[in-house]
């Protein structure tokens, strides 16, 4: 049983201060090379962690496992034809990303999106968000080891994959968003499914409240772990639910509000310690708001064109290329050779499930893009991880790496 | 090498084999009837079908998911599109544990060492499906961050798709089951050059590892086709 | 947001505090756009910061092939109080692309500054860790250049396969 006592003596001299950091005879520094493949990062991430027993010093994440060079592809396709290529950088929140670009687009053309259409995308934005939010509930809730979240998180994305392939043909990166508008109407019956699915959503967010919140090993791992505050964060430049955790109530949809946001009553959640647990009920939260802005989109859909009037620059409906000339002259302009947009630049920022989502696009009068830059949020809050987890235990790193909440495809892009 | 196809004899419709099975139970079922129902019930077969059998019944998927092709891979271990039921529940995360590495993704040049490496620790018998317009060819991305798989490891399935839904991954899985079951894979090793490469287990006596039923020292000769 | 006019009156107020750093201004369909000399970058973030853009929103770079110079770092700032956006342009050459850094003042700068390295080229003085983030660490080039090839793979057929993989079937 002496060991046990000397074990227990030994685990007396592990202190949380940085002042026993050192190299020596009793204290050494560990580095632990964590990923690229490994089950409980969210893609390809990969951590280089400082250890000193089980206590992280510091950590350096090293990323690029999954760059795909979007960027360069985008300047190489006209600009209808990049959207595709642009909706696959954050592969949770591909509408965002088609959003950021076709907004930037739109600016800088100077084209007037229809209301309806403005509604429509705001109906998919936030059924978006929603699903992106399920996805990182039950992964989430894997990492830290209550897997039944997996399964009822992926049913709810189930019904919302469903919706989205109800309106485009789609299930994951729909090109539903065009230039201008939405590439074509919602069909009978897809308000009513939606409305089901909207009013049933407050009760599933509900229940997974009720299977986490109480959970004393979930309280455990998340409450006062590894908190940052506000002040640090906004000088990494962190935006979405991880400033709104500590306490920063910065939302682009209320602040600058972008596509008929301004048109909606909704509150935003805001948090109060910023630490693990109030990431988690910030995000958690923003189902119940989501829910209200499809409610209230639905209800006040207005009737009109889904894409903006504008030939040179949208397609004509297909029924017309039978009958009218110009109809048919202006359809083989834009898909030989696509649209061209005067030169300038653009940025043009979203709020996207992770954070700013920010479109640069530079125009130089030609039919393809100049540079097309997405400032991805995951990418600027991925350096606040370091910061986050310093001092703390490995399990620490990896539930903060959970609410953390990277996607790898933006951060490589 | 003779690569035999069987499928499992089903002569009978559905009615027919339910009259068969009551007068089963019944005791009633006597002679060229019962040696029929016996065959249509048990199989009888060599060993290395059945181990094939059993192997492509109980594949144990890697973890690996890389980028969009992830996310559906995701959703066909969820409820609605449970490949529990073929036996792929069990995701194992390390290498030396999982049968199938499924690249879901797009695999950049940085990762692709990785993957390879990855790929080199999995024990035999391995397969490796990939997942995805990204991985088969380059996908949307023909660029030159982009790799794809093809060029540095041996793939048995590739299913198409950008992301492929739930349901063609299913079928991609379902077809690399076949592909076991049936002992087809032997074609990879012809196919990219690789025959002789086969792992040597015990130092002087080499042992052939062909479709992944490995032989005895004794015998030292391939059983199966 | 920023109008023409207030984008003036910002303009005139850094032409008085740092003389020689402003090299113009653009204003375009609802974008504001002061273009500054690269070596005086520090002082220019940090006069507008101290008139509340205090949120760098994003860091990026573009490659105006034709025009010299060619480089382009552009910081777009964010006030958060007053919700006003203004980008900062500063243009370096490609013969000698250097730029100092900003991560003293944003520690969130060190991401962006390293993918600018990583892709463009651009070289910044005093960034601590200086070192590829999305290519490989040995790659040489940088992808994002007007004058870098796309690359990419031959699309394989069956009569063309055996050339690219040198499988004889």
């Amino acid at each position: 049983m002496s060991s046990i006592s000397d074990y227990r003596k030994r685990e007396e001299s592990i202190t949380m201060s940085t002042e026993s950091a050192g190299m020596g005879e009793t204290h050494e520094l560990l580095t632990l090379n964590i990923g690229p493949h490994h089950p409980a990062t969210h893609g390809v991430l990969r951590v280089i962690a400082t250890l000193e027993g089980e206590v992280v010093r510091d950590i350096k994440p090293v990323i690029g496992y999954v760059h795909t060079g979007i960027e360069k592809t985008a300047e190489q396709k006209a600009y209808w034809k990049a959207i595709p290529v642009v909706e696959r950088m954050d592969y949770l929140s591909y509408y965002f990303n088609a959003m950021a670009f076709c907004g930037a687009v739109e600016t800088l053309l100077g084209l007037e999106v229809p209301p309806r259409a403005q509604y429509l995308r705001v109906i998919h934005l936030e059924l978006n968000r929603i699903m992106s939010h399920l996805v990182w509930l039950g992964t989430s809730a894997l990492d830290l080891g209550a897997m039944s979240m997996f399964w009822y998180c992926f049913r709810e994305r189930e019904a919302i994959l469903d919706l989205f392939e109800m309106s485009s043909g789609q299930r994951m990166h729909t090109r539903y968003f065009q230039v201008g508008g939405v590439i074509e109407d919602i069909p009978v019956g897809f308000a009513q499914k939606v409305q089901k699915f909207v009013d049933g959503m407050p009760a599933r967010a509900d229940q997974y409240a009720d299977l986490l919140e109480k959970n004393e090993i979930l309280l455990g791992r998340l409450r006062d772990t590894c908190p940052l505050d506000a002040e640090t964060l906004l000088g990494l430049n962190v935006t979405g639910p991880l400033l709104r955790a500590a306490g920063v109530p910065w939302d682009l949809r209320k602040a600058q509000p972008y596509c008929s946001y301004e048109k909606f009553d909704f509150k935003i959640p805001v948090g109060s310690v910023g630490d693990n647990y109030d990431r988690f009920r910030v995000r958690h939260a923003e189902f119940y708001e989501s829910s209200k802005i499809i409610d209230q989109a639905l209800n006040g859909l207005p009737e009109g064109p889904h894409i903006a009037d504008d030939r040179k620059i949208v397609l004509p409906p297909r029924h017309e290329l039978a009958t009218s000339m110009e109809a048919l002259i202006h359809h083989f302009k834009l898909v030989t050779e696509g649209f061209r947009v005067p030169a300038g630049e653009c940025y043009y920022p979203i709020e996207a499930p992770r954070g700013e989502l920010g479109c640069f696009v530079r125009a130089d009068g030609s039919a393809k893009p100049a540079r097309v830059h997405m400032r991805d949020p995951s990418f600027v809050n991925l350096q606040a991880t370091a910061p986050m987890v310093k001092d703390s235990y490995i399990a620490d790193l990896i539930a903060t790496l959970a609410m953390v909440d990277p996607v790898l495809g933006g951060v490589d892009r | 090498m003779e690569i035999k196809r069987e499928p499992i004899p089903q002569d009978l419709d559905f009615r027919s084999r339910q009259l068969m099975a009551r007068d089963m139970l019944r005791g009633e079922l006597e002679g060229e009837d019962l040696e029929r129902y016996v065959e249509q019930a048990v199989m009888t077969t060599t060993l290395d079908r059945a181990v094939a059998w059993a192997q492509g019944n109980s594949i144990y998927p890697l973890t690996f998911g890389l980028a969009c092709c992830a996310i559906e891979m995701m959703s066909i271990v969820a409820s609605r599109l449970d490949i529990a039921r073929f036996g792929f529940e069990a995701f194992r995360a390390s290498p030396r544990q999982a049968d199938v590495i499924i690249l879901s993704g797009r695999v950049s040049i940085k990762m692709a060492p990785v993957i390879r490496r990855i790929y080199d620790q999995m024990l035999e018998p391995k397969f490796a499906i990939s997942m995805g317009a990204c991985c088969s060819s380059m996908g949307d991305f023909n660029n030159y961050a982009l790799v794809p798989s093809d060029k540095f490891m041996p793939i048995d399935v590739h299913v198409p798709g950008c992301p492929p839904r739930p349901e063609a991954l299913a079928h991609g899985i379902l077809r690399l089951r076949d592909k076991i079951q049936h002992n087809e894979r032997e074609g990879w090793r012809e196919r990219y050059a690789a025959v002789g490469t086969e792992e040597v287990l015990r130092d002087g006596e080499a042992h052939e590892l062909h479709g992944g039923v490995a032989l005895t020292a004794a015998t030292g000769e391939s059983q199966g086709a | 947001m920023l109008d023409r006019t207030a984008l003036e009156a910002l303009a005139q107020g850094l032409r008085d505090a740092e003389p020689s750093s402003v090299l113009g201004t653009t204003f375009d369909r609802g974008r504001a756009e002061i273009q500054i000399d690269p070596s005086r970058n520090v002082e220019v973030i940090e006069w507008l910061r101290e008139q509340g853009f205090t949120f760098l929103a994003s860091l990026h770079g573009v490659d105006y092939l034709p025009e010299e110079p060619r480089l382009g770092v552009i910081y777009e700032l964010l006030d958060m109080t007053e919700v006003r956006r203004v980008a900062v342009k500063a243009r370096v050459s490609v013969e000698d692309p250097k730029i100092r850094t900003v991560v003293h003042i944003w520690p969130g700068a060190d991401f962006p500054e390293r993918e600018l390295y990583d892709m463009f080229g651009v070289v910044f003085d005093g960034h601590p860790d200086l070192r590829r983030i999305l290519m490989p660490e040995d790659y040489e080039g940088f992808p994002q250049r007007r004058d870098f090839p796309v690359g990419g793979e031959p699309i394989l057929f069956t009569y063309n396969e055996t050339e690219h993989y040198g499988r004889d079937r």
